[in-house]
């Protein structure tokens, strides 16, 4: 294979200002975990929120719920990113379309909409597993909450949603994790992170292999220390004899 | 909103998504045929098969779709040319069909591990017990039973590379998203061929995933 094998590049020059190519990658980095985790945030609130809508017995709000869920896990996240980059802006009103496309660098007005995108688009799926999480609960936790004198937010609050939570750690988790890999197209809206940041060196540098691969070995490395993370937070909140994965 | 010149575009958007069916179809095919074989070698008692198809799985599951899609573009060409020895041009849907087999082969293992898994290990021992070869019990005892067991999951993971096949956009591809794209770009109106394009997505998936749920209720006993 003619190919000119260099892993040096990284060190070398972008031949814009004092930049080397491995200053690239880690901007990208800081944008992909910016992106990640402010999107996580928004999945999870509203996740939640939505998770717990499911589970009530008021048909209108379950419905509601449903249908989010169903809206949002059957549109293509590539198609949600453009909707809400190239569509939503010019149906806002007047002062903040204005606001958006004018006053926000292009930057920020990417990184807005790839959040609020990734938060909803997440949002769905977390839903799912809350839902789940609340009913694998045994039906006489919610009773003998009630029978406390709780009311239903409260029952919530402080008897199903902490036990739900620790039940749906693993789950959650892989969600986490992919909201990790699918803020990738937020490079198709023209957002430098880690995926943009990675074509650019191929590009300008020629050394694509090199380049590609250590967007691999971030990208692996990431996944793996968040993994981990998230198994010692398994461990630190889980409740001795709750459950039987959660601890001896 | 003017939806007017949508029926006008028919045919280009059909066109578009001919080609999204076709790495649909292709791509599950070929990923469930490699999913198999690394499921397989993950369940296989050679320790360094199974290290091998391990490490496959979760190289390809912890990066994104998109980064091997881009990746691939670039890469396969020049794989080829390492290969055959001269210049094979290949378009993006090549190396666009090879990132998805490769990259849903790694999904599709898991699940079909599983579900490999689920077989009673007596229905192994007793084809073996007829004189069955290992590979024979497999492929007429275990497999045909753990098939029928993982359907349901193998059609919603296709449904999730239905929807991912929209990521081809990145190298190009006219796929369904592109041919709308393009399409209102051209006449001026992207909003409504954008919606028109969410739309196409959101019932097709929506319709198969709803009976992929029938179809799970009929299988369970």
């Amino acid at each position: 294979m003619d190919y000119n094998w260099d892993w040096g590049v990284f060190f070398r020059s972008t031949g814009i200002g004092e930049e080397i190519y491995l200053d690239w990658f880690v901007a990208g980095l800081g944008w992909t975990v910016a992106v990640a985790l402010a999107g996580w945030i928004v999945a999870l609130l509203l996740g939640s929120l939505l998770g717990v809508l499911r589970t009530l017995p008021n048909r209108w709000l379950s419905g509601l719920a449903t249908l989010y869920v169903d809206l949002f896990r059957n549109v293509p996240l590539l198609v949600q990113l453009f909707l809400w980059y190239f569509l939503v802006p010019d149906l806002l009103p007047e002062p903040l379309e204005l606001w958006f496309k004018q006053d926000l660098s292009p930057a920020t007005s990417a990184y807005l909409s790839v959040v609020v995108c990734l938060g909803l688009f997440t949002a769905a799926r977390v839903c799912e597993q809350v839902r789940t999480g609340i009913q694998a609960l045994p039906k006489g936790q919610t009773a003998a909450a009630l029978a406390l004198g709780l009311r239903t937010g409260q029952a919530y609050r402080q008897v199903l949603l902490p036990q739900a939570f620790r039940i749906i750690i693993p789950p959650l988790t892989s969600e986490f994790l992919n909201i990790f890999k699918n803020s990738s197209v937020a490079s198709l809206i023209g957002l430098m992170e880690l995926l943009a940041q990675t074509k650019q060196t191929a590009e300008f540098s020629a050394h694509l292999f090199e380049a590609f691969t250590l967007a691999t070995l971030i990208y692996f490395t990431l996944n793996m220390s968040l993994m981990l993370f998230m198994r010692w937070v398994e461990k630190k909140v889980a409740v001795p004899g709750l459950l039987a994965a959660g601890g001896k | 909103m003017d939806f007017s010149s949508i029926p006008a575009a028919l045919p280009a958007l059909w066109d578009g998504l001919q080609t999204t069916l076709q790495l649909l179809v292709l791509g599950v095919l070929g990923g469930v045929l490699l999913g198999t074989l690394l499921a397989m070698m993950r369940l296989s008692h050679n320790r360094p098969v199974a290290n091998l198809a391990a490490l496959y799985v979760n190289y390809f599951r912890s990066i994104p779709l998109l980064l091997v899609i881009t990746w691939f573009y670039f890469a396969v060409p020049f794989a080829l040319r390492a290969i055959t020895g001269e210049d094979t041009p290949v378009g993006a849907f090549a190396s666009c069909l090879v990132a998805f087999v490769m990259f849903e082969a790694a999904y599709f293992c898991e699940i079909v591990r599983a579900g490999i898994q689920a077989i009673p290990k007596g229905q192994m021992s007793a084809a073996q017990a007829l004189g069955m070869t290992y590979g024979q019990s497999m492929r007429l005892v275990v497999l045909p039973q753990a098939f029928r067991k993982m359907t349901p999951l193998l059609l919603q993971q296709s449904i999730i590379l239905f929807q991912d096949t929209s990521l081809v956009y990145s190298v190009g591809l006219i796929d369904f998203l592109n041919a709308a794209r393009s399409r209102g770009d051209i006449v001026g109106q992207p909003h409504e061929f954008l919606i028109v394009a969410g739309l196409v997505y959101f019932v097709v998936s929506f319709a198969a995933s709803q009976l992929v749920k029938r179809l799970q209720k009929r299988l369970a006993v």
